[in-house]
């Protein structure tokens, strides 16, 4: 170590090294609190963000050499049409898994946030069952209440004079399936964050919007939704994060498709192509330009989204 | 309802009457409830039928008594009680360290004075922001270089603290924690770590037991990482297994089913000792950043 040489021990003031060696350690205390965070995310959040970077422009073998390639992968990418397709597919599940479950939430948290509901309680808890469920259990359980010939829901269509669907094989109704096995998941989460907003909003507003005549649609309009604005930004942008990664939902919805969910990849997402690529394959250099695109996508997006949403704010105070 | 003489009886009836919930609103929050529960019932009861009865039309919705059967099939073709020892160790361990090690984290940020201390928690904030996850390449090429390729600890470690778990616990102990007690603490001669350990640990617990039990649910439903890291079998988490046991689907499907009620048990059993405090955490903001 650095620094003066060490004061030779005292012997006839003891007390004064200890001392010394407990200011030091005083001093250094906050920094030792904080640095298993710090440790951990360099070592795994940071460094592997910056080494995808990195590994993007190489043709890198895991075993084999590693070749550098410049922005050939990138290049690639951009004529890549399963890469499109994947990015298209995860889209298209995020808006159709986002925009309906965030709906139904804020409706369901003025309801909850009614202040005469009995039952309140056991309400609450039967929308959070949902979130501790078993989240690979719970995609084999959709698969298959949307499966062709038996499941349920194909059972129902058909009772209503419909022909079955063949939800796995098709575009649009892998994307149904997958979207609505996320949006069960989450729905009472985000729910009980709206309300958890609402509880903030003063009773007397409601009672005294009730007594104005207001129904209570209006009230939902007028004194819900404008309170939720904040959370309804942190839920947007926490869904994006979390939508445009969708991986576990895809995979086991069609175990015979496998990494590209289904023959055709009609639900293969980007971080499955991600892992395909980079897992079955072993194209990591490419794999990781996959990587480095959906970040940039999910940063852009995150941002876009919360602009939008601030803005709303701002305009309609 | 009998009329009132008086102006205002009839307005605050009138109020009564505009606000209460109406039968409507009953009907549909029962809906919800339903659909809420009702594919872990499913679950259920294919999880206790075989196959044949689980592929008829209409659909049988009562339990059967093959439970016990498939059950012991899942426990044979995957080494099914490993995968929930697994789960439980991987867990535990990242919700008991995130709970001490944020409220640490969190401590210092709230209540020491160092130099530096704003810049850092904005960073720590700021990192909430960083999806990480897309990083998977070299985040397995690290965890091969350090020889945790298929071992829990590659699982385990990199959970053991969050920027989210961080701000929750600096958050309460903020509010909780007062100064003069903490001086009072010092003129005692009390070391920073003897007031952490000794008095504000233990009175903030309540939050660091909410932050734990989110830690928990998210580690046992964490499927992307594990399924890059861990290889064989007897490493599994209970997530892989299922995935495991799915590849058996189109031979039993009552089989897959059984392996997913089995593995949701654990949290559901949890759900009905916690779920209050669960709602609790969540209304108060013990979100995932």
């Amino acid at each position: 170590m650095l620094g003066p040489a060490p004061i030779p021990p005292d012997v006839r003031r003891p007390g004064r090294n200890r001392r010394i060696k407990q200011g030091v350690r005083e001093f250094l205390a906050p920094y030792a609190y904080i640095s298993p965070f710090f440790v951990l995310f360099l070592i795994f959040g940071l460094f592997p963000l910056l080494f995808t970077f990195y590994i993007s422009l190489f043709d890198w073998d895991p075993i084999g050499e590693h070749r550098f390639v410049g922005l050939d992968n990138f290049a690639e990418l951009l004529h890549d049409p399963r890469f499109w397709g994947a990015l298209r597919n995860t889209f298209s599940i995020w808006v159709m898994s986002t925009v309906p479950q965030l709906l139904l939430a804020l409706g369901l948290a003025h309801l909850l946030n009614h202040a005469r509901l009995r039952l309140a309680a056991l309400f609450r808890m039967s929308v959070l069952v949902p979130y501790v469920t078993s989240v690979a259990a719970t995609t084999i359980v959709f698969a298959q209440m949307f499966d062709r010939d038996y499941g349920m829901i194909n059972w129902f269509l058909g009772l209503l004079g419909f022909e079955h669907i063949d939800f796995t094989a098709s575009l649009w109704g892998s994307h149904v399936m997958i979207a609505t096995m996320i949006a069960w998941r989450w729905t009472g989460y985000n729910t009980l964050l709206y309300l958890a907003a609402l509880q903030a909003v003063p009773r007397e507003l409601y009672e005294a919007a009730a007594a104005d005549g207001a129904n209570g649609w209006r009230q939902f309009l007028h004194i819900s939704i404008p309170s939720l604005r904040p959370i309804i930004a942190f839920t947007v942008v926490t869904s994006t994060i979390g939508g445009l990664q969708v991986f576990t939902e895809p995979l086991l919805a069609n175990p015979v498709g496998g990494l590209t969910c289904g023959a055709a990849r009609q639900c293969q997402t980007v971080t499955l192509y991600l892992y395909e690529q980079s897992f079955g394959q072993f194209h990591f250099g490419y794999g990781a330009a996959v990587g480095v695109a959906l970040f940039v996508i999910v940063v852009a997006f995150s941002g876009i989204n919360y602009l939008l949403v601030t803005r709303v704010r701002s305009e309609r105070p | 309802m009998k009329p009132e003489p008086s102006t205002a009886a009839p307005k605050r009836a009138r109020r009564r009457q505009a606000n209460r919930v109406s039968i409507a609103v009953y009907a549909l929050l029962t809906l919800v409830a339903l659909v809420s529960v009702f594919p872990l019932y499913w679950m259920f009861v294919v999880a206790t039928t075989d196959s044949a009865t689980a592929t008829t039309l209409p659909p049988t919705i009562t339990p059967g008594g093959n439970f016990l059967h498939l059950a012991e099939l899942v426990f044979t073709i995957v080494p099914f009680v490993q995968s929930l020892l697994n789960s439980l160790i991987v867990a535990t361990t990242i919700a008991v360290g995130q709970a001490v090690l944020c409220a640490l984290a969190g401590f210092a940020f709230a209540k020491l004075s160092f130099p530096g201390r704003n810049t850092l928690f904005l960073i720590v904030v700021l990192t909430m922001t960083v999806p990480a996850q897309l990083a998977v390449v070299p985040q397995y090429l690290i965890m091969s270089e350090l020889n945790w390729v298929d071992s829990l600890q590659a699982v385990i470690v990199p959970g053991l603290v969050s920027a989210f778990g961080i701000f929750w616990m600096r958050q309460h102990i903020g509010s909780t924690i007062d100064d003069e007690l903490m001086h009072a603490a010092r003129v005692d001669g009390a070391t920073t770590w003897q007031i952490f350990w000794r008095i504000a640990f233990p009175l903030v617990r309540p939050a660091a037991y909410v932050l734990g039990l989110f830690t928990f649910v998210y580690a046992w439903n964490d499927f992307l990482w594990p399924f890059i890291v861990l290889k064989s079998p007897e490493n599994y988490t209970v997530q892989i297994a299922i995935k495991a046991l799915q590849q058996n689907r189109d031979i039993d499907l009552g089989l897959a089913m059984s392996g997913s009620f089995l593995a949701t048990i654990p949290l559901l059993v949890l759900f009905v000792f916690v779920g209050r405090r669960l709602v609790q955490g969540i209304m108060e903001g013990a979100f995932k950043g």
